[in-house]
């Protein structure tokens, strides 16, 4: 025997297989089946762990997933996950678990003093406490309150496990595998429909597991359990999945699964996912997710011993374990009575049931007091005694008029609650559904829903076995035909010797004598929400269940109100004076069950978390040792340190060699696109701002982008290939989003166009070859093309080969040097570039990054889009006015660059900056003010958009955007810094290096 | 996640379109009024119910088409492709 | 399977193959050019949407109503305009822009099912669809050629990315996954 409250022949744990872990450092023997809770019960510990707010020693009151107290850390180090039910972790060998939020340990804590101090924490104290002196929010009253409240610890390390994230599909998802979801599933499943059945339990079957009463088909419950189970799992177009919980319901009918595969194994495979998110899309969704019993709501209703009825019936049957040796029960339904008499029956005294109502009068009362049970009828609890373990309780009478009597004491180690049954809502909540007040059990239902879902069994309000079962098998077979199955024969399973149905129920804070304003009567185990909290909400003035619950934070833990909310529904309604349907529900938030991050990471996670795009050079760069940077997806060679330099050093050396010999550069991340077809021009024409008729076939133009806005959204060069081909270029990170552009304006404005648009970014890598060397360095190479200036030009375009691969070659520079960029069959790049690096090499070639790529064309005052443009600068702010058509009759942006603001003289013009001190190079982003000194606010005149220091000029230079700045040639602005002076600078013409652009032409 | 369904491709999930906006939403000549280009630019119904929108199938078919959609529950009450005049349904006779 | 079931196994009997570069074409044009383009592969037109079909010439992927991605026998692009001759089309070659995974096994099917929300039961995905969707976050083409066989077409600079992120889902894929 694994404990002094194990009960022999009882349960579905296997005695024959004991098992041992650790709680808090001690050895706690229990069997195969159990979880930590039902082994800690069978050794007679309720004591599970430590409220939230007042340290209050807690044990479980419930033996599922609705479980607000005994939360508990599990595992050990990088494993260890905090926060877990003790009712749903199962044991196995070698499992560490620990108690949480104790201090030190779990019957002896100092934080407990908070239990005396509750009067100074009622609802909404953080708001009316802390609120000064200000400073002491964040220095004291945060970190005090942080150290003292709370649960359990995150583990800090990397987490070693791996975990996974699939889609499915199929007709018919049954969340719940109760008795109203195994019959929907079975009616489903013998449609042929493709069903999915999941358990967040590790068995079938729900209640009917610990239901030792009831038989159904002539079957005991489980047996009748085992054999739908065999049918089902003998259909192959069904398949169930336990340990698997479906925590939300997003739209479309796309709920998530969260499968735990690890947890309950001492040794699993390394390999096995240690939890798996399924995103199923289900055509139809059978909602079983049962009903869940109420606590009752009186003082030290939260004491360790006081438990759920139908827990303590779970630990019984499915568990074999006892609450303890001697119960009171407080009931205001018939449910409980079964429980009273299977305890009884294994060995519990029954002190007595203390029933709310005044004439109890079903069979199974009858059967309870015949066995000599005493029973107490218009009874209610007063207050429970004890402090790490329930020892007595008060239980009082309540006359008609309402006035409750003197209480009586009885001696107990245990009380079941049974405050009837809620039907658990979350998951049609979740799913959008609208839920109705029935007047007769007194409890919200689900109504409609915008998702196809439908509810069946207990969480539709039907609680009566047979009901359930037909109800599930109903829905089940509907769902199929709503999801295009067939008929089939729906299963009919009889019930016998069912108890009476969980009629009934109580909702609010139970009636008491005298006023107990020091008494703290539970509404919210998990946010330690008292009833006074809930009454005082409302004598404050708070109308609405959403306002009460975000003020006294009642629903809002972890377990979304499983237990909590209609009781806190019951007792806002009575202090409102508004029946319980016009006071409403609160909104359930998913998850239903907390999911860690582990699970939504999934695969997504170290370098697997975003693509990371690899140019063609990226390999050579690599084998350089150059230093990287990521930009937008792709990784690109930032610069290329030689010999210990630093990234200044290695940049300077870069550039002039651009300017003095050539450089070679990997360029294939710019975005290109290739337009085809008879009305290319035509479209180009409508795109760009530019005109497009004119540029002969084999000459390339630079083009720009605007939003109907009149913004300027893109840029690159374009070249014209054939007369019906153009090769466009955009920025690196523009690529996609110009692609989407072009192909909005085409299929949506101008579908009569023969055009049409493909992306060749990855077809064609591009090789950058930049200076005074460049052309003595390809000619050799590009089989018998010439190549000289008067055959190619700058900004002309031939197509040929290079050492035997097809070639596009652009004579285009970004950097003002002569400049080439030559595109390759991506695949066949890496060749192409050892070939140019090896002709290169005499002529002082040098490979360069991005870094010296940006400083080479700030020199020569070239734009970069989304660094001197932010959204709002027109083609004209940033000098590109002359790009502007006159003559096209439209293009994107044409009316909105005719308004007058946007052609205003004080718009933001792109102009050069040159610092007073050549060494001093400006911060980008910096504001430019005329008066440094004048109070603050001082409007800016304008910004720095780049700054570096210009090898070339050897000193630094910088670009801004400033309010007329064309006009204001060598006129002095500052730019104020964080630390020190102002700094002043004098407006020059951006293009520092080669003013008359004599160089690119050479 | 919604499911969408691409006129040419049928159902698929969500991630699979990119969004674009209100649809029918004519855009006019250059001659137009600066107000009646603002409005073509900035002004939106911001329906409570059925709203004609534009989606883009971009990891799909790459086409765009207009979906109704009712933005208080999310329902699609059809999708039809661009050109075609805005389908008669009011919620409630979608399928 | 040519080639030997040992290369690139990542699951039991399932292997993924980065496939050797091959012509390959993005066609584009209304119903004639599409047409022709099948005639000229030996189809008599060009496949229905969402479906591959394949002619003496090679093969035609119909990705879009207006868009097929040819997969030629002969690199031959002159030859592919001369048959489509004034019809209005766009071709333009993507050997180079694609890389093509072959991912064959029982494994597959479940497998691609970590990475993109299609339904690859072969009922919703017969043998010979092909369609573009997601891999992660990458964009791919996914053509079924066999029950147990897929395509898979994705850009070069994401190769590594798609190739690791299958197996990664294929690593754990034998323990209690839902039969596809």
């Amino acid at each position: 025997m694994s404990g002094a409250f194990r009960v022999s022949g009882r349960g579905r744990v296997d005695t024959a297989r004991p098992v041992s872990f650790r709680f808090d450092g001690r050895t706690i023997r229990g069997y195969e089946g159990d979880t930590v809770a039902s082994a800690l019960l069978a050794q007679g510990q309720h004591l599970m762990g430590r409220s939230f707010k007042y340290h209050r020693p807690r044990g479980p009151i419930s033996a599922g997933s609705d479980e607000p107290n005994a939360l508990i850390g599990v595992g050990e180090g990088a494993r260890h996950t905090p926060n877990l039910r003790a009712t749903q972790v199962e044991i196995h060998k070698g499992l560490v678990t620990v108690s949480q939020n104790r201090g030190p340990r779990l019957n002896f804590d100092v934080g407990a003093i908070n239990t005396w101090l509750a009067p100074l924490f009622p609802a909404g104290f953080y708001y009316k406490t802390f609120m000064w002196p200000r400073g002491f929010w964040d220095k004291v009253y945060e970190p005090v309150i942080r150290r003292a409240a709370g649960l359990g610890k995150v583990a800090t390390a990397p987490d070693p496990d791996h975990y996974a994230l699939h889609y499915a599909h199929c007709d018919v998802l049954v969340i719940g595998g109760g008795p109203a979801g195994l019959t929907a599933a079975l009616a489903a499943g013998r449609t042929g429909a493709r069903v999915i059945l999941c358990d967040e339990t590790p068995e079938l079957g729900g209640t009917l597991l610990s239901d030792a009463h009831s038989r159904i088909d002539g079957l005991s419950a489980a047996e009748w359990v085992a054999k739908a189970g065999a049918e089902l799992k003998a259909l192959p177009n069904v398949q169930v999945m336990t340990r698997c919980t479906a925590f939300n319901y997003g739209p479309h009918n796309m709920v998530a699964l969260n499968q735990r595969l690890t947890e309950h194994l001492a040794t699993p495979d390394p390999a096995m996912p240690r939890e798996r998110i399924w995103q199923v899309r289900a055509a139809e969704v059978v909602v079983t997710a049962g009903a869940l019993e109420r606590p009752l709501v009186f003082e030290g209703n939260d004491r360790p011993g006081i438990l759920l009825a139908t827990a303590a019936r779970t630990y019984l049957n499915r568990y074999g374990v006892l609450p303890g040796k001697c119960a009171v029960i407080v009931t205001a339904d018939d449910s409980a009575y079964r429980v009273a008499i299977e305890l009884a029956e294994a060995g519990v005294r029954i002190a007595a049931i203390a029933d709310l109502r005044a004439n109890p009068d079903a069979p199974v009362v009858a059967e309870a007091k015949a066995r000599g049970i005493v029973v107490l009828p218009s009874t209610t609890i007063q207050k429970a005694n004890g402090n790490l373990r329930v020892r007595s309780v008060e239980l009082a009478p309540v006359a008609d008029n309402g006035r409750v009597g003197k209480g009586q004491r009885f001696v107990c180690d245990c009380v079941l609650m049974a405050g009837g049954f809620t039907p658990s809502l979350h998951i049609h909540s979740q799913a959008r559904g609208t839920m109705r007040f029935d007047e007769v059990l007194g409890v919200y239902l689900p109504d409609r829903s915008v998702e196809r879902l439908r509810s069946a069994g207990s969480c539709r309000g039907l609680f009566a076995l047979q009901d359930v079962l037909d109800d599930g098998a109903a829905a089940g077979l509907a769902a199929a035909k709503a999801a295009g199955g067939g008929d089939a024969e729906r299963p009919a399973p009889r019930v016998t010797d069912a108890d009476a149905p969980g009629a009934g129920g109580f909702a609010g804070a139970l009636p008491r004598r005298g006023l107990g304003s020091l008494a703290l009567a539970f509404v919210d185990f998990q946010n330690d929400v008292t009833a006074k909290d809930v009454k005082l909400a409302v004598r404050e003035g708070f109308q609405s269940i959403e306002h009460i619950k975000r003020y006294t934070t009642t629903g809002m833990a972890t377990d979304q109100g499983k237990s909590s909310n209609v009781n806190a529904l019951g007792i806002a309604s009575k202090e409102l004076g508004r029946a319980p349907q016009r006071v409403g529900l609160t909104t359930f938030r998913p998850p239903y069950t907390p999911v860690t991050f582990g699970a939504f990471a999934a695969h997504a996670r170290g370098d697997q978390f975003d693509p990371l795009r690899l140019a063609p050079a990226d390999g050579w760069a690599r084998a350089q040792g150059a230093v990287f940077e990521d930009v937008g997806l792709w990784r690109r060679a930032r610069y290329f340190p030689r010999g210990g330099e630093d990234m200044h050093a290695a940049v300077t050396r870069e550039c002039s060699a651009v300017r003095t010999a050539a450089g070679i550069f990997d360029a294939s991340t710019l975005g290109k696109i290739e337009v085809v077809g008879p009305d290319a021009a035509e479209f180009m024409n409508r795109f760009y701002i530019n005109a497009w008729t004119k540029l002969g076939v084999g000459k390339c133009r630079y083009g720009l982008v605007c939003r109907d806005n009149g913004f300027v959204y893109d840029d690159g060069v374009v070249g014209r290939i054939a007369a019906d081909r153009f090769h466009v270029t955009t920025t690196t990170g523009g690529a996609a989003g110009v692609l989407n552009m072009m192909e909005d304006y085409l299929q949506t404005e101008w579908a009569d166009l023969d055009v049409w648009l493909t992306s060749i970014t990855e077809e064609w890598g591009v090789i950058a070859l930049q200076g005074p060397k460049a052309r003595e360095i390809l000619a050799p190479l590009v089989d018998g093309m010439d190549i000289s200036a008067e055959a190619l030009p700058h900004m002309g375009l031939k197509e040929g080969t290079i050492g035997g691969v097809p070639m596009r070659l652009f004579r285009v520079s970004f950097t003002g040097e002569v400049g080439f960029e030559i595109n390759v069959p991506s695949g066949r790049m890496g060749a192409v570039w050892e070939r140019i690096w090896a002709a290169g090499s005499p002529h002082g070639l040098t490979p360069y990054g991005t870094e010296a790529m940006h400083v080479l064309r700030a020199e020569k005052g070239y734009l970069i889009v989304g660094q001197e443009t932010d959204g709002t600068m027109t083609p004209g702010d940033v000098g590109c006015g002359w790009a502007v058509s006159k003559a096209k009759p439209d293009f994107i942006g044409k009316r909105a660059l005719a308004l007058p603001a946007l052609n205003a003289p004080d718009r933001p013009q792109m102009v050069g900056l040159l610092t007073d001190d050549p060494r001093t190079v400006l911060e980008e982003g910096m504001q430019l003010v005329r008066a440094p000194e004048a109070p603050a606010p001082v409007s800016a005149d304008g910004h720095v958009t780049s700054s570096y220091y210009s090898p070339a000029l050897g000193r630094s230079i910088a670009i801004a955007m400033v309010k007329g700045g064309r006009d204001r040639m060598g006129e002095t602005l500052y730019a104020p810094a964080i630390d020190g002076a102002a700094i002043k600078v004098s407006i020059v013409n951006p293009v520092f290096y080669d003013t008359e652009g004599v160089r690119v032409n050479g | 996640m919604l499911l969408i369904a691409c006129p040419y491709c049928g159902p698929r999930a969500e991630i699979e379109f990119a969004y674009g906006g209100e649809a029918h939403i004519a855009r006019p000549g250059p001659g137009v009024t600066e107000e009646e280009w603002a409005a073509f630019l900035y002004l939106r119904d911001n329906t409570k119910g059925v709203l004609a929108e534009r989606w883009r199938h971009s990891h799909g078919c790459g086409r765009f088409f207009n979906a109704l959609r009712d933005t208080r529950t999310d329902r699609i009450l059809t999708t039809y492709e661009m050109g075609t005049p805005r389908p008669d349904i009011k919620e409630g006779e979608a399928a | 399977m040519a080639r030997s079931m040992a290369e690139g196994m990542i699951a039991p009997d399932t292997a993924l193959v980065r496939e050797r570069q091959s012509p390959r074409y993005v066609l584009q044009g209304r119903a004639p050019a599409l047409q022709a383009a099948g005639r000229l592969l030996g189809l008599d037109d060009a496949p229905a949407l969402l479906r591959a079909a394949t002619g003496a010439g090679g093969t035609a992927l119909r990705l879009g109503p207006f868009e097929l991605l040819l997969l030629p026998q002969a690199d031959d692009p002159a030859g592919i305009e001369a048959a489509l001759g004034a019809v209005p089309h766009s071709l333009v070659g993507v050997s180079d822009r694609n890389v093509t995974l072959t991912l064959e096994g029982p494994w597959a099917a479940r497998i691609l099912s970590g990475l993109c929300p299609l339904d690859f039961a072969e009922h919703a995905f017969p043998v010979g669809m092909a369609t573009r969707s997601v891999l992660e976050k990458a964009d791919a083409v996914f053509w079924r050629t066999a029950p147990h066989r897929f395509h898979i077409e994705v850009w070069r600079s994401f190769v590594a990315y798609a190739e690791n992120g299958i197996r990664e889902v294929a690593r754990g894929i034998t323990f209690a996954s839902l039969a596809i």
